[in-house]
């Protein structure tokens, strides 16, 4: 088995160049309950990240962390309730025209979670490919289109692309349909996928094909990727970083090799102890945990995990801890860690 | 008192009964479709002994659910059972009348479903629902009832005030942690489970699964557990079986399994789970897709995507074969003239 | 390094499969209505009256509007169903009525369905504001009790011709559907496919008509189903009781003159029942289309008749006997 070569940190991270995408303070709030007791669920709050280009980041974390929102803040699905996402140095909030909007659909541009419900069952697989080509590349002929599908269904492994084109959704696999999102994704010749939890219905060993796709498209067709999941062994196999989701806040981030081989972050740490993995002995001390994460209505600052944490100290339940590097690329949002204390505690 | 009442009926006071607890044998499911038969699950057998956790692994269309129900007796049309017979301690449960199965249902085999939300009813609290599986199966006063609900939430670490909550009331740990409490009533002997973690996060998993363990090692009673996810039950299950396309294609303990798999469909599941702490390698996973079941091949139905696939298994169905205490379906270990 | 990526290895089409894939859907549907009963029944209903309707020449030789010295005459040769107080051929008031009662049928049922289909998916897409009022101004129609409703319209507009009717039938049967299909498009909202296209850069009037509406085809061949059948209903209810143009030929007004004549005490049983069968048989007609695609599309409504299940439960006996091994007994 060859080992995968641990790769350099996003290409472009000279100082004082604008990343591909840069997410300040990033917050996403809901009104629940009915109007009279107004009740706010903070779905994300103050997530600030960067991806670069040409890499993967992966968003890991439980339901309800707030991945799943990001995700669909930056495709433009939900406005912003504060911060703001800059994609190619230019404020998301200033895609106003029905032409930038176009623009940015095909720079990035979305893969669902479920293969069953992701593509439109009437149609042939080809519809949305065809779609996305008619819409964002309008120079090219109906044949010169056709040719282009094709070519992405090859590039991500459905051959011969020309065949599976005219098929039905119904008589493609699980795996296979996942492959179709990616196909239409790249058919628009994005910079930024975001991929929202691509594999998790797919059989354990299917998942593989698929990864194995994402990492070719940042190879060679020079796309990156933002990889939300709650598997920690795929985002640990795919990804150059990681980035650590807990209550809507971010806890920890940095390359994925490091995050996982020293988390510093005493949630990191815990979903670490608690992911099955066969190739490991048993790690017996998450089995004590019995919390949930929390549902962050109406919230108090103070670090979200203080009630599951064994390390947490005073300063934990008043003040919300902020990010702060703790080595070169790795940040954690932890008083404990901060305080330069080791963090044991799962 | 009402204690010693408890421990006799629920308890395990009267001693585990000897012999294995399931015998399955041939045990063959079918759907029968306007468009023909399709064989969900061909000749299955093997063996629970008391106690034992078995882990029944495969991925989607294997036919590990349609023998769960198959054994449960819980097939609805177009599925039923072709052939072959399922013996709890002896009796046959294919030929057993809704009666009789009534009787053994819960007290001596229980199950567990894969989604609570989908099992548990919306509109009734957690502890009527205990009170209907009680009742539907004799019990009758009251305070017993109430007494062992108490007991089994408790033995699940639940919070007895939880009783009158409603399932969406509960978070999602939660509710499957009842479902256990429920199979637990009668502390049956054998307990099947059909993928009762999918819906967790992986933390509320692990906890589940350390949490059922616990529970079998303290009542002793036998768990079958159906799972896509084989990493899942590693460390836990004893033995393991792994399905392919309705037929088993590898049995024996887990860790023999894990550390020399002989099946190569085996082995190629196990190089498709990439590791968190080990080394960080190429994967391909298994390239292909699952046979028809509709139109099964003539020979070894993984022949088709098999990297040490030989003319014969293409033309031939191989049979099992003992190696080093697992049971294999696969030519490559034929004592004479097999290659290996 | 690339890291290889593994090609999916399509499934091999079997013979049964890829034969299948090939069928037209033409051929699927034909095969469809011969095994079910009630959609062959149906059918052949529906053809036999669209058949009268385009072609009344071929079966009445006379002229539905001449009056004859004949009057209330019983069948004969000449008049096989006899004749009317104006002694006009009750036969041929019967072929030549088909063709309104047809239009009137096929045209309601598609109005309905349109507007139903443009306000009903339309609250349920655009949601909000939209949705409220397209709602409210919905349920008001549906709290209005529809045949006196039916009736107080037609009132103010006496001798309404069949181009009335059509219009006042649509007016007060929409709201029913796009009830139906606002539930439906509703839940189908948040199908990943529709956020898909709403990301990929789709105008929302697209996704309803492209992405949504071809989704619904058997709710909407339902609807216009049921419309067809409430407008066949309705509409001759209303020429009955003589809101409708008299002069009309239609099945509805020769049931009025019918009635007029006091058809069924004098006798004239022909004159007094065969319209009003002809209305049953239509209605009928559309009935058992709508129930057939409801079964052929769900094969969980297929009846399972008596002797359907006898003949399961003993070939499965069968196969279970028949060498799976001996049994434990």
């Amino acid at each position: 088995m060859t080992e995968l070569q641990i790769r350099p940190g996003p290409q472009n991270a000279g100082p004082g160049q604008e990343p591909l995408l840069r997410v300040d303070r990033m917050s996403r709030h809901f009104n629940i309950g009915n109007p009279l007791s107004r009740q706010t669920l903070h779905a994300v709050d103050e997530v600030s990240f960067t991806v670069g280009e040409r890499e993967i980041v992966a968003i890991v974390g439980e339901s309800g962390s707030g991945k799943t929102t990001v995700a669909r803040l930056l495709a433009k699905l939900y406005k912003t309730t504060s911060g703001e996402a800059y994609f190619e140095g230019k404020p998301l909030s200033a895609i106003r025209s029905r032409r930038e909007k176009l623009r940015y659909s095909a720079l990035v541009p979305m893969v669902f979670q479920d293969p069953f419900s992701s593509i439109n069952p009437v149609f042939r697989v080809s519809h949305g490919v065809m779609r996305a080509l008619k819409l964002h590349r309008p120079e090219l002929t109906s044949d010169q289109r056709l040719t282009e599908a094709a070519r992405v269904f090859d590039a991500v492994g459905l051959i011969p692309g020309a065949e599976v084109l005219e098929r039905y959704p119904h008589e493609l696999s699980g795996g296979q349909r996942q492959r179709v999102g990616f196909a239409q994704a790249l058919a628009m010749r994005p910079k930024l996928i975001l991929a929202d939890e691509p594999v998790s219905m797919l059989d354990v060993s299917i998942r593989i094909g698929l990864l194995n796709v994402m990492a070719k498209l940042r190879d060679e067709e020079g796309v990156s990727i933002l990889y939300i999941t709650h598997d920690l062994a795929s985002a640990r196999y795919v990804s150059d970083r990681l980035i650590v989701m807990y209550a809507g806040h971010i806890v920890e981030t940095g390359p994925a090799e490091e995050v996982l081989s020293s988390p510093r972050h005493p949630y990191t740490q815990l979903l670490l102890s608690a992911a099955p993995d066969p190739k490991a002995e048993l790690n017996v001390a998450a089995e004590t945990d019995r919390g949930e994460p929390p549902k962050v209505i109406n919230p108090t600052p103070g670090c979200r995990f203080r009630s599951r944490c064994p390390l947490a100290i005073e300063v934990c339940q008043s003040v919300t801890p902020e990010l702060s590097e703790l080595a070169p690329g790795h940040a954690a949002a932890c008083h404990v860690a901060k305080s330069g204390a080791e963090v044991k505690a799962f | 008192m009402a204690h010693a009442l408890a421990d006799d009926q629920y308890g395990l006071a009267s001693p585990l009964r000897p012999g294995p607890v399931l015998e399955i044998r041939d045990l063959s499911v079918e759907y029968v479709l306007e468009s023909g038969i399709v064989g969900a699950v061909e000749k299955v057998s093997f063996d629970v002994a008391p106690g034992e956790f078995l882990a029944i692994v495969g991925e989607s269309g294997c036919g590990k659910s349609t023998l769960l129900f198959g054994i449960a007796q819980l097939l609805n049309p177009p599925a039923e059972i072709s052939g072959g017979s399922v013996a709890f301690h002896g009796r046959n449960l294919v030929q057993l009348t809704e009666r009789e199965l009534a009787a053994v249902r819960w007290k001596d085999m229980s199950v567990v479903m894969q989604s609570a939300m989908n099992a548990l009813n919306p509109v009734q609290s957690v502890g009527a629902q205990f009170r209907d599986a009680m009742r539907a199966h004799g019990t009758k006063s009251k305070a017993e009832i109430h007494q062992r609900s108490v007991e089994v939430l408790k033995m699940v670490g639940i919070d007895p005030v939880h009783l009158k909550s409603y399932p969406h009331q509960l978070s999602g740990g939660m509710r499957q942690r009842s479902m256990i409490a429920m199979a637990m009533l009668f502390t049956p002997e054998l307990i099947i489970m059909d993928e009762p973690t999918s819906a967790l996060d992986v933390v509320a998993q692990r906890s589940l699964m350390a949490q059922i363990k616990d529970l079998q090692q303290e009542y002793h009673f036998a768990v079958i557990f159906v799972t896509h996810d084989m990493s899942l039950v590693r460390h836990f299950s004893d033995r393991l079986m792994v399905m392919y396309a309705g037929q088993v294609s590898e049995v024996g303990p887990t860790q023999q399994l894990f550390e020399h798999p002989h099946h190569p469909y085996t082995a190629g599941l196990m190089d498709a789970f990439p590791s968190i702490r080990g080394p960080r390698t190429e994967l391909t996973g298994i390239p292909g897709s699952p046979p028809d079941l509709a139109r099964p091949p003539a020979g070894c139905r993984f022949a088709p995507r098999c990297p040490k696939v030989m003319p014969r298994c293409e033309t031939t169905p191989p049979p099992d074969y003992e190696v080093e205490g697992t049971s294999v379906r696969c030519f490559l270990y034929d004592g004479d003239g097999g290659s290996q | 390094m690339a890291i290889p990526v593994t090609t999916t290895g399509l499934p091999e089409p079997t013979a049964g499969v890829g034969a299948a894939r090939h069928r037209s859907a033409l051929n699927r549907i034909t095969k469809a209505v011969r095994t079910n009963r009630k959609a062959t029944i149906g059918v052949v209903l529906m053809a036999i009256f669209i058949i009268v309707a385009l072609f009344p020449g071929l079966f009445a030789h006379q002229d539905p509007n001449t009056a004859t010295t004949q009057v209330l005459a019983g069948p004969s040769a000449a008049h096989w169903l006899g004749t009317d107080n104006l002694g006009r051929d009750v036969y041929a008031q019967v072929i030549d009525g088909t063709r309104n009662v047809l239009i009137l049928a096929l045209a309601v049922g598609f109005l309905t369905t349109v507007l139903a289909m443009l306000i009903g998916v339309a609250a349920a897409y655009l949601g909000g504001l939209w949705d409220s009022v397209l709602n409210f101004v919905t349920d008001v129609l549906l709290v209005i009790p529809i045949f006196p409703l039916l009736i107080i319209i037609a009132a103010y507009l006496p001798n309404a011709g069949n181009n009335v009717l059509i219009l006042v039938l649509t007016f007060t049967g929409w709201s029913y559907t796009a009830r139906q299909l606002r539930s439906q498009a509703q839940s189908i909202r948040n199908r990943d496919f529709l956020l898909a296209a709403r990301v990929r850069g789709e105008r929302p009037i697209y996704i309803i008509v492209v992405e949504i509406l071809p989704t619904m085809t058997s709710l909407l061949l339902a609807s216009f189903l049921n419309n067809a059948l409430y407008a066949v209903l309705a509409g001759s209810g209303l020429q009955f009781i003589g809101l409708g143009n008299a002069n009309n030929v239609s099945w509805g007004t020769t049931l009025y003159w019918a009635q007029q004549n006091n058809a069924l005490g004098s006798g004239l049983y022909a004159w007094a029942i065969v319209p009003g069968a002809c209305i049953a048989l239509l209605g009928a007609a559309f009935a058992f289309i709508n129930y057939a695609f409801d079964e052929i599309g769900n094969p969980a409504l297929r009846p399972l008749t008596a002797a359907k299940a006898r003949k399961a439960a003993e070939a499965s006996t069968k196969r279970r006997l028949a060498g799976h091994g001996a049994r434990a007994r």
